[in-house]
């Protein structure tokens, strides 16, 4: 399982560097958009809405894993603008910080992978990867709509 | 001696005249007290115990600590204030709200801090800039105002004043907002309507006292004051950096969410489509995650029953 997120990500991390100045904007939009995506079956289960599926839950943190590889190389400094972009100026202002939350987003979905085996694990683990999301949208993300 | 030089000195008298009496009607009108004389004075009988489990659900449902907490550390309690709030007036520095003795509201008395929540009045009679949302806080119960009190009052002193707001004239005359207040304040606390449920009631209070919902997610004229009927509509970000949502039943607002989604929202911070909110929602969600199942629900049945306002217009989009 580790060593096909590896290589995934490796691949993502070759394939990122060769296209990034093509649409960077837009790919950053659909690797968010599969984050948010990916939490869906976790977020049911979180609410009691959906039964308990491990394999569903590592198959979200792979999911986060990759995207917060892939993310912090999809910023130059020509997207600052365009493509609807609600990326927050603070961004640029400030790139140490917000590769370190990227950093701590993969850390902290690669111990909850390792963490959850079952129920009672992933309710206890999983609140924690997904806080991630909103203290990170706190500082670098504008809302526009 | 020229015969229009008399009319001349008359006018110059009768100027001065009208300048003195427009100073002191200025002066009349924008007086705390006149104010208070106008609207009358707030309500501030409470009773002797407070409870104190009450005033930190109202502490946090008020959202106090999202502007007086220290910013760059992680202690919420730490209430020492400093946060600088940009606005199309200036910047506003929130005060230090610690029950510290000489820098912040130790040495307050209830009913100074009740007239500051309903006024927007200081202890010694300055007016405070509605930057501090006491249009939503008017609308809180004296009781419940009292309970907050008694709860900041447990908080630990913070030392050190925050420095002055950074506003440009003539925003830095505090006595004008004496005329704003006439205008925009009405000092009603917030009546239970019978005709609905305990529980849309519950939420009406919490998101319309202190909540403060509507001082973000609505649109502001010139004066700053919310638009007449466009309240919960969203518009352009106080702060400058983007557009906050609509959240009233509108397509382009919350007529697609169940009320559970928004209970969710206050809740966790993730919209139905688990995109986390940012910006200073954010913030607002570090408060309301720490209310109670049934009070984020009031919420949820209140904001579920705004009816549907369009969005105000976008502001032009600059050039790139």
């Amino acid at each position: 399982m580790l060593r096909i997120i590896i290589a995934t990500a490796a691949i993502a991390i070759g394939a990122t560097a060769v296209v990034a100045q093509s649409d960077v904007i837009a790919q950053r939009k659909d690797i968010m958009k599969s984050v948010g995506g990916a939490t869906k079956d976790p977020g049911a289960m979180l609410k009691g809405e959906a039964a308990f599926d491990l394999a569903k839950v590592q198959k979200s943190l792979a999911t986060y894993q990759d995207a917060a590889k892939k993310m912090p190389a999809l910023f130059p400094d020509n997207s600052k603008t365009g493509g609807e972009t609600t990326a927050a100026p603070k961004i640029w202002e400030d790139m140490a910080g917000f590769k370190a939350a990227f950093q701590k987003f993969e850390a902290d979905a690669t111990k909850a992978s390792a963490e959850i085996k079952d129920e009672a694990s992933f309710k206890a683990n999983f609140p924690a990867v997904l806080k991630n999301c909103g203290s990170c949208h706190e500082s670098y993300r504008v809302k526009k709509s | 001696m020229v015969p229009g030089s008399l009319s001349v000195k008359k006018l110059l008298v009768a100027l001065v005249l009208l300048a003195a009496l427009g100073a002191a009607g200025f002066w009349l009108l924008t007086a705390p007290f006149t104010y208070e004389a106008l609207r009358g004075a707030p309500d501030v009988t409470v009773a002797t115990a407070p409870n104190l489990e009450n005033g930190k659900t109202l502490f946090y449902a008020g959202g106090c600590t999202s502007c007086h907490a220290i910013p760059g550390q992680d202690d919420r309690t730490r209430l020492g204030g400093g946060l600088g709030l940009q606005s199309p007036f200036g910047t506003f520095y929130a005060p230090n709200i610690s029950p510290h003795p000489r820098d912040g509201i130790g040495g307050w008395t209830v009913a100074s801090f009740i007239r500051a929540m309903r006024e927007g009045v200081s202890p010694d009679g300055r007016h405070y800039y509605p930057a501090f949302p006491y249009t939503s806080y008017q609308r809180m119960a004296a009781q419940d105002l009292a309970d907050v009190f008694a709860f900041l009052k447990t908080l630990p002193p913070v030392e050190g004043k925050v420095r002055d707001h950074d506003l440009p004239f003539p925003f830095n005359v505090r006595r004008g907002l004496g005329l704003w207040k006439l205008a925009f304040l009405d000092g009603k606390p917030i009546q239970p309507d019978p005709a609905k449920s305990a529980e849309w009631n519950r939420g009406r209070y919490l998101v319309e006292g202190p909540g403060h919902c509507a001082e973000c997610h609505s649109p502001r004229a010139f004066t700053g004051a919310i638009v007449d009927g466009k309240r919960f509509s969203g518009g352009p970000d106080p702060e400058g950096k983007g557009f906050v949502p609509n959240i009233t039943q509108d397509k382009a607002g919350l007529a697609s969410w169940s009320k559970n989604d928004i209970a969710e929202l206050l809740k966790t911070g993730f919209t139905p489509e688990y995109d986390a909110v940012g910006g200073s929602m954010a913030p607002v969600i570090k408060n309301t995650s720490q209310l109670s199942d049934a009070d984020r629900g009031a919420m949820a049945e209140y904001i579920k029953s705004l009816p549907a306002v369009a969005s105000p217009p976008r502001p032009p989009k600059k050039a790139e």
